[in-house]
């Protein structure tokens, strides 16, 4: 058998997916921002003491977590524009990948909320802080420091997962290509070209991670230990 | 059932009632402390001492009874719980220091956040504590840097960065060794010295028999005997001196 790779009709349209990696980028970026904070919104919803907004928390993951994504998708694109919204594919995109990864940082950063001890919140409690007070300075960042290794790893998913927003034609990374191998006839070596342009995403967010974790969590960068 | 100005009590318990689902903790339990007093509770462990002392701060919410400190009706349900806790400072057994903060940070923080200090003048203030703990040297250092000992001064360093009225002090020793606790329990005394109006749960009945200005001695949840360390060595219930026989 003969394998024959011809790269040069992808390469000649490398604008094209270097435009493409950078919305996926982008894309990534803003819904790791916005999920996060739906996300951590949604944690301290699921412990609040008014049962109804622990009810919403709780339907809001479940209803995401086991759907697919690409129905979701579909569902808020051609919701919204029956609903007679019309929005652009990518803002769809946008807030389909924020209500997706906000949920499933929802449980994670739950499992971090649960793992600061109940002596925490008594002593803060007892120094006069609000409950607000104390989510912010003394159960946010230990929380988010034990899951932080679980939080970068959602959001590289969702980066990686990102590609299906090629479906409501997003030009990011994996639309573009679907355009070039249409083009060109080279599926295989298109698709072997975004793969590794995915790999290499993937590596720079763990790297930008790696670079929040040492600038929001001091004492672990002075001291190097696990909390 | 306010307690006149001519009454010097800063904590009153009247007839305290508490109840952990079917168990029974606290059966009509009373005393009062008066300003820059130094009361003990003794007694076996699930006596209810702890559940006393947490009652005080509103850790724990009484089935019926009345508790006042400083002046606030705790056990009123329309109480003002931050005004409560800017008069009483607690400490707890697992000292409960903040592990992501430095002490510094972890002794700023409430005046900071709660009292609205600047952060040059809280900053002060916690050089001021941590050195009233006798650890000047530890504003930088993060709590698992230190020995527990350490740890349980920077913590009462922290109660008292809020000025507090009221100490309560729940088993603070407990986790500690002997050389540790001496170092700790020197720091409370310092405190007592100067006029500090505390409650204590311990087990180190030779310290308490010691700093104690009034002794009470719990058993099953109900106060069996209360007054000067003597009553140690002269019970006149048998459950203090079946207590008093093994303690000391």
């Amino acid at each position: 058998m003969e394998v024959s790779l011809d790269f040069s009709p992808i390469f000649e349209r490398w604008p094209m997916l270097l435009d493409g990696a950078i919305v996926t980028l982008l894309l990534s970026v803003a819904a790791t921002v916005s999920g996060f904070l739906i996300g951590t919104l949604c944690a301290a919803g699921r412990n609040s003491r008014f049962r109804i907004v622990s009810a919403i928390c709780a339907i809001y993951v479940e209803a995401i977590r086991n759907t697919p994504f690409l129905v979701q998708i579909f569902l808020i694109f051609f919701g919204l524009s029956t609903l007679g919204f019309t929005l652009s594919a990518i803002t769809v995109a946008l807030l389909a990948l924020t209500i997706n990864v906000g949920a499933y940082t929802g449980e994670i950063m739950r499992a971090g909320f649960d793992s600061v001890h109940a002596g925490q919140w008594e002593a803060a409690e007892c120094l006069g802080l609000s409950r607000l007070q104390t989510y912010w300075h003394v159960v946010l960042f230990p929380a988010a420091e034990r899951v932080f290794p679980s939080l970068s790893s959602q959001f590289i998913l969702l980066m990686l997962a990102s590609s299906i927003t090629s479906q409501i034609s997003v030009p990011e990374l994996t639309g573009n290509a679907n355009y070039i191998q249409g083009v060109s006839f080279r599926p295989l070596e298109t698709y072997l070209v975004i793969g590794v342009m995915y790999f290499i995403l993937s590596v720079i967010m763990r790297q930008i991670f790696n670079l929040i974790g040492m600038v929001a969590f001091p004492r672990r960068r002075r001291l190097g230990t696990p909390l | 059932m306010n307690i006149s100005p001519d009454n010097k009590a800063v904590i009153v318990l009247r007839d305290v009632e508490k109840s952990f689902g079917q168990v029974k903790v606290l059966h009509g339990v009373s005393f009062e402390v008066a300003r820059g007093q130094v009361t003990v509770l003794i007694g076996r462990s699930g006596s209810g001492k702890s559940t006393a002392l947490r009652c005080m701060d509103r850790l724990e919410k009484v089935d019926a009874g009345y508790i006042e400190v400083c002046g606030h009706v705790v056990t009123d349900p329309a109480l003002e719980l931050r005004k409560l806790r800017l008069d009483v400072g607690i400490v707890f057994q697992s000292y409960n220091l903040f592990p992501h903060l430095t002490i510094g940070e972890n002794i700023m923080l409430a005046p900071r956040s709660v009292k609205k200090l600047p952060k040059k003048e809280a900053a002060d203030l916690a050089r001021a504590t941590l050195a009233q703990v006798g650890l000047g040297d530890k504003f930088d250092a993060y709590p698992e840097q230190m020995s527990g000992g350490q740890q349980q001064r920077a913590a009462i360093a922290r109660s008292l960065a809020m000025q507090p009225k009221v100490m309560l002090f729940d088993e603070v020793t407990s986790a500690l060794d002997p050389e540790l606790t001496g170092e700790v329990l020197r720091v409370i005394e310092r405190l007592a010295a100067d006029g500090m109006t505390m409650v204590m749960v311990t087990h180190e009945m030779g310290f308490a028999r010691r700093i104690a200005d009034q002794l009470v001695f719990m058993h099953q949840g109900k106060i069996w005997e209360k007054g000067h360390g003597s009553i140690l060595d002269a019970p006149r219930t048998p459950e203090l001196q079946r207590f008093a026989a093994q303690e000391l």
